[in-house]
């Protein structure tokens, strides 16, 4: 393989997914968003599927056509400005409507697409629907057979009717009640009936009708959600309304009525959109977590998609899980989710902190801010805090992996392990000692670190011995009342670094003696680490200052500094290489360099225009093969960050085609072979094969395969428009199949009378066999003048076997 | 899509006292009834065969007691001074005893006068017994010597005068009828064996042995002196295999449970400790009003019997087992009505209808799951939660703290429902584990009830209480805090050399503590 000149950033979750409604395929079996059907690298922001055909919008002016199948785009019109929004309607096949922005405001406009072949096409018919709309998609909504458009914004109304140009506005009077106000903020309209849904900031839903009329245009008002509606959705009939909200409950409103309504309450996390497939019979809710979740219509939870849960904010940062390779970070609220990178979904969610969640604006609630796993994943240990000035919550937590039932199991709670913040915590990795040896250190605000060890409870009596083992405080270090921000463990756990504001302490971690103090002043250690391998002996860190310090643990002296402002710096655990990432002017440089030689070996500059919160390396299943000297750190492991809009992002020196291929295209084909008597025969024939392979002497195999497996092949393999008539093809094919019976028949014939004399050593076949055979290969220099007769002997053996073989699968034809 | 999680009832380790096998066998006693003897209870003993009787020798008189009898059965009182060790035959009808004035008693159980008179010591014989051939009495006395004597005949067999001090304590082998052990005042523990005209080995304690005790098998001997017991492999040499040291006083009387799976010793601290034989970990201990003197437990565990030095006898019974059968007499649907429709195998063919389990909430969970918060808090105020378990009472207020409705939870109240509110809260404001929470909650109801206070005076006495339990506590803490500077101070007096590693490590311990 040629080695690409430059590492890819590739994106591989996470991001926001909200960008726009699901929909629903015509048939109802596959719903469409941004990153899941179509995995493409641009910001898409609407979609519409009309029949069989998905339109998107994006960002930078234009609407595709896509064949959602294959995830290919088929044709592209160019608009030329912004798209914040497309709708499409099934009564008009060769306009879309979009949303673009017209100075501050926005306005609709509806764009003719022009039925022009060729890929890339531009669309210049447009023309201007409604001033003064939503950028929001919405904010807009089309009501029965597209004869209206009803728009929100703010505290107006505008409901245009086509068909006689006229334009209708009804506006709210501003009232404040408590917490929220009546804006708008969604609309839906009645699929049969004229009228229109509008969701708002209070959590009121009013339903109009009459809105032919400017005057005498009436409303009811439905009030359930005690904070903003995010979205509607009527059903299919319009019989019913489904609303959600913040609360991450979906309410469905029986006949618009206000007394008769059902709940699904407790869908994760608050809904974004909700929509309804073109049958009726499913609906999807899609969250803000980047979750979709697909309804029945009877309200029961069907499925759920989903990749990298988004969450506000990932404290516990980018952990490895040792058992399942996954990576492990915040995922619903007191959740952490195991993430698989490969497959990119959620192995599953282990809910640390065991509490109803309560969704509601501005209410504090206990989350995760620290995880660590032990070595093999043995141990995980977690903290979770809830930031309350009064009675602030802390616990620490620590769970046993369970092998019986696969998951982990609560062994410790520890209330206020710290009597503040917990910054750090570490496991002592060692894989090669005995459990006894696991030592637990976390650092907290309160200036102190604390080492936790495991303490066995024994009964003394024998008959009723149940062990367990639970955690204890086992020693408390501190240093001259500053702040312990980070630890961290030498790779062979003899040796504890905790640095403290400016100055990073190292104590022995089996008398717990304080050995040495670096520092480098002026600026606090944001993050420190040990030197693998080789390079266990530095120690790294990096000062909010802009430096990166090495020190030598030996000389107890700073071998190397350079200036960068670095955020993260994350060892690859199985070799020396770190990874530094640094934020200077408005871009993330990613630095890879051994502790041994101030020298990085590998720069990326301009890494992403994001700030780069996160970095883990996860270890690669099999070492890849990597061409250049260059990148010879990502041999073992990959990298992967987190962006702080929580884009997942890794470096590939794969192009674009190889890494797509293995994943979506195969598997369509694989999908598409149709269940035929062909293939069905083909099938048999081919088990049958590896049934021969098994049973027949491996040189007849050999023989047999590449006879006949040119002609099966050129049948299965050549495109059909250049094959020849199938009349000819068929001799050819059956010939095939028929396993080398001409060959076989001069040879057999000849054995003929013999087989019949020695059919009875034939039976005690194999034992022989063998004995013969390592004869031969004990001494074949003796053997050397009988060595013809006996090849005869065997071959004739095999020949016998040959014609022993059922044929009888033959008769099936 | 999760279901609703229950209010989560932090569980707060239990201090003190673990819950083990042990302490549930031990503690299976009923209340003892004491009986007053005439003097200090040198000796108790067991009959070792039914109805298990036990002779108590107290000053000049050796008492039989029944099992359940409060009083003596038969009394022994042809002693001109004090009586010594009354030790009864392994088949229950002979009783020998030590006397004052130096002669050797020996009973018939049945009968009144004594059988046997053995004279030979000089001296006080404070330890006599039989050895398990049955005809042959061992005996050891102050005057440094033991003798061994032939019953049918009533003479002395042979003496050995080995010991340096007075022999206070013996005990005969039970596998070999030749081999006894006496331990004396000269801190040895001697081993006879008595075909040989000497002592077979001698262990040296290191403190005056007030008693000794083989083991049934024979191969370990225990010895008690002063503050330690100590365990000796007699088949290794007499090699020590454990020193115990849980008395703080000395350790005058030994005892094996029937089952010799623990062993027991009375101190004259007050204790019985009782230690398991295959770990030597004290696993109970009972404690007495006075210093113990001797110590016995019937066959099969059923009986304590401790004997005081102010002359009070101890006796324990054992609970009767109880029968749960009988108690459950209410009828109960018969099994095969649990087992119907459960042993079928749906067949493949079979469309399998599933019934949804019924998860139970609690009913303030099925309260705080629809949003009441008020009617929450009221169903954890039911005197039933709220006395036996105010934890789960103080996990929904906090929980209710957490959805930020505890506020409007407390609002709203009357009179009565405030008062027991206020009850609560400064009852149990003071336990560490509530403290947290129940503040909080004490701050708020004063908060919102200021503008009530002087309309009732139910209420203004209940914030008075309230606010004389938490000036107590103030006052409880700063004492606690004194204490901990002066220790600290005591430490740092400790620990010059070693300042830092050292001082951080007990700072730590006391404030884990407090």
């Amino acid at each position: 393989m040629v080695a690409p000149a430059t590492l890819r950033v590739v994106r591989c979750g996470g991001s926001t997914l909200h960008g726009a409604r699901a929909v629903f395929s015509a048939d109802s079996k596959q719903v469409g968003n941004n990153n899941y059907l179509i995995t493409c690298q641009s910001r898409l922001h609407q979609h519409i599927i009309n029949d069989a055909n998905l339109y998107s919008s994006s960002l930078d002016g234009s609407i595709k056509l896509w064949d959602f199948m294959d995830g290919i785009p088929i044709k592209t019109f160019t608009v030329g400005s912004k798209l914040l929004a497309l709708y499409a309607l099934a009564s008009s096949e060769d306009s879309v409507f979009v949303v673009i922005p017209k100075s501050d405001t926005f306005q609709l406009v509806s764009v003719k697409l022009t039925k022009a072949a060729g890929q890339d096409l531009e669309a210049k018919e447009l023309s201007v629907v409604l001033h003064g709309v939503g950028a929001s998609p919405k904010s807009i909504a089309f009501g029965r057979e597209g004869e209206y458009v009803a728009s929100v914004k703010d505290l107006n109304l505008q409901v245009y009717f086509f068909k006689q140009k006229q334009l209708n506005r009804f506006s709210l009077s501003a009232v404040k009640t408590k917490g929220g106000n009546n804006h708008f903020t969604c609309v839906a309209c009645h699929p049969t009936e004229d009228c229109i849904a509008t969701g708002h900031a209070d959590g009121k839903i009013r339903l109009w009708r009459n809105f032919y009329h400017k005057k005498e245009y009436t409303f009811s008002t439905l009030h359930w959600h005690h904070d903003t509606v995010m979205d509607l959705a009527f059903s299919i009939e319009g019989t019913s309304l489904l609303s959600g909200g913040v609360e991450s409950v979906l309410v469905l409103w029986h006949n618009g009525s206000d007394c008769r309504k059902d709940f699904l309450p407790r869908l994760g996390s608050p809904i974004e959109y909700i929509s309804m497939s073109s049958d009726g019979a499913l609906c999807c809710t899609l969250h803000t977590d980047n979750r979709i979740t697909i309804i029945n219509s009877n309200l029961r939870f069907s499925k759920c998609i989903q990749g990298l849960i988004k969450t506000m904010d990932v404290k516990t940062g980018l952990v490895v899980d040792p058992r399942t390779k996954a990576l492990v970070l915040n995922g619903e609220p007191g959740h952490l989710q195991f993430y698989c990178l490969q497959s990119d979904q959620q192995l599953f969610s282990l809910d640390i902190v065991q509490r109803q969640y309560i969704h509601q604006a501005g209410l504090k609630q206990t989350d995760l801010v620290k995880v660590a796993f032990s070595a093999q994943g043995k141990w995980l240990a977690t903290v979770e805090e809830r930031d309350e000035v009064t009675d602030p919550e802390l616990q620490l937590k620590l769970w046993f992996y369970d092998e019986e039932t696969q998951s982990f199991k609560l062994n410790t709670r520890i209330n206020m392990p710290h009597e503040d913040h917990v910054t750090d915590m570490c496991f002592r990795d060692m894989d090669e000692l005995e459990d006894d040896s696991l030592i637990l250190v976390t650092a907290g605000r309160d200036c102190v670190f604390k080492v936790w060890v495991m303490v066995e409870d024994t009964d003394p009596e024998g008959k009723y011995a149940q062990q367990s083992v639970s955690w204890n405080c086992d020693f408390v270090g501190s240093y001259h009342n500053y702040q312990a921000t980070n630890c961290c463990f030498s790779e062979d756990g003899s040796v504890l670094a905790v640095s403290f504001e400016e100055t990073v302490t190292v104590w022995d971690s089996v008398t717990w003696d304080l050995k040495c103090t670096f520092c480098h002043p002026p600026g606090k250690i944001r993050n420190i680490c040990f030197g693998r391998l080789t390079c266990s002996k530095y120690l790294i860190g990096a000062t909010d200052h802009g430096f990166l310090c090495c020190w030598n643990l030996l000389s107890c002296a700073l071998e190397w500094s350079a200036h960068l402002n670095i955020l993260v710096l994350q060892p690859d655990p199985l070799s020396e290489y770190i990874a530094a990432v640094s934020w200077l002017s408005k871009e993330s440089s990613l630095f890879v360099f051994k502790p041994n030689e101030p020298r990085p070996i590998y720069i990326q500059r301009n890494l992403c225009k994001e700030k780069i919160q996160l970095a883990a390396f996860i270890p690669r299943d099999e070492p890849e093969t990597v061409g250049s000297e260059k990148y010879l750190w990502l041999r073992r492991s990959q990298l992967f960050f987190l962006t702080d809009t929580q884009e997942l992002m890794t470096l590939s020196t794969k192009s674009l085609e190889e890494r797509l291929t293995p994943s979506s295209k195969q598997l369509a084909v694989e999908e598409s072979l149709p269940v035929t008597p062909f293939s069905l025969l083909l099938g048999k024939h081919r088990c049958q094969q590896s049934q021969q392979d098994i049973d027949l002497g491996k040189r007849v195999v050999q023989n047999k395969h590449e006879q006949d497996s040119p002609a099966v092949k050129e049948l299965l393999h050549t495109p059909a428009h250049v094959l020849p008539s199938a009349s000819f093809l068929c001799p050819i094919f059956i010939n095939s199949l028929l396993i080398s019976k001409e060959n076989k028949s001069a040879e057999v014939a000849a054995d003929e009378v013999e087989m019949e004399s020695e059919k009875a050593e034939d039976e005690s076949d194999e034992e022989r066999d063998i004995t013969e055979m390592e004869q031969e290969d004990t001494s074949p220099m003796e053997l050397l003048g009988e060595m013809t007769c006996k090849l005869s002997k065997s071959q004739e053996k095999e020949l016998r076997k040959i014609r022993k073989t059922d044929y009888s699968w033959i008769s099936a034809f | 899509m999760a279901t609703y999680k229950a209010v989560a009832v932090p569980a707060v380790p239990r201090l003190g006292e673990r819950i083990t096998q042990d302490t549930v066998y031990w503690r299976g006693y009923k209340t003892p009834v004491q009986i007053k003897e005439f003097g200090a209870i040198n000796k108790i003993d067991f009959s070792p065969v039914p109805p298990y009787n036990y002779a108590v020798t107290a000053s000049s008189r050796i008492h039989i007691y029944g099992r359940y009898s409060q009083e003596p059965m038969k009394t022994f009182s042809r002693f001109k001074d004090a009586a010594y060790c009354a030790t009864y035959r392994d088949d229950g009808n002979l009783l020998v005893a030590g006397s004052e004035e130096g002669s050797i008693h020996l009973f018939d159980v049945s009968g009144r006068a004594p059988l046997r008179q053995f004279d030979g010591h000089t001296k006080p014989v404070h330890v006599v017994g039989f050895l398990s051939d049955k005809y042959r009495i061992f005996s050891g006395g102050d005057d440094y010597a033991s003798y061994l004597w032939d019953i049918p005949s009533g003479t002395d067999i042979v003496s050995y005068s080995e010991h340096t001090d007075y022999v206070r304590c013996g005990c005969a082998s039970k596998v070999n009828a030749d081999v006894f052990i006496t331990g004396s005042y000269d801190h040895t523990v001697k081993l006879f064996d008595a075909r040989t005209k000497r002592s077979v080995m001698t262990i040296e304690h290191g403190q005056p042995v007030e008693s000794v005790l083989l083991f049934p098998s024979g191969g370990l001997l225990v010895s008690a002196g002063g503050r330690y017991v100590k365990v000796w492999d007699v088949l290794k040499g007499g090699q020590l295999l454990v020193s115990l040291k849980n008395h703080h006083k000395t350790v005058t009387c030994l005892c094996l449970t029937s089952s010799g799976q623990r062993l027991l010793s009375g101190s004259l601290d007050r204790h019985v400790k009782i230690y398991s034989t295959t770990s030597y970990k004290v696993v109970h201990s009972f404690n007495y009003a006075t210093s113990i003197l001797s110590l016995a437990l019937s066959p099969e565990d059923e009986t304590i019997v401790v004997g005081m030095t102010n002359g009070v006898l101890n006796v324990k019974h054992r609970k009767p087992e109880e029968r749960k059968e009988k108690s459950q007499k209410k009828r109960q649907p018969a099994y095969r009505t649990y087992v119907k429709g459960r042993s079928y195998m749906p067949k493949q063919e079979d469309f399998c209808v599933s019934k949804p389990v019924k998860r139970v909430l609690r009913k303030y969970d099925k309260l705080l799951k629809s949003f009441q918060s008020s009617k929450a808090l009221d169903a954890v105020l039911e005197p039933p939660i709220r006395l036996y378990t105010p934890e789960v009472t103080v996990a929904v207020m906090q929980e209710l703290h957490r959805r930020g409705t505890l506020r409007s939870a407390l609002a709203g109240r009357d009179e009565k429902q405030i008062n027991l509110l206020l009850t609560f809260v400064a009852r149990r404001v003071i336990e560490p584990r509530f403290t947290s929470v129940l503040v909080t909650v004490a701050d708020m109801i004063t908060d919102i009830y200021q503008p009530v206070v002087g309309q009732s005076a139910i209420v203004d006495r209940q914030f008075l209480k309230l606010q004389e339990a938490i000036g107590k506590e103030i006052d409880y803490q700063e004492e606690l805090l004194e204490v901990l500077g002066m220790m600290d101070t005591l430490f740092a007096t400790f620990t010059q050399k070693r300042a830092t590693c050292l001082e951080e490590n007990k700072s730590n311990g006391l404030n884990r503590g407090y």
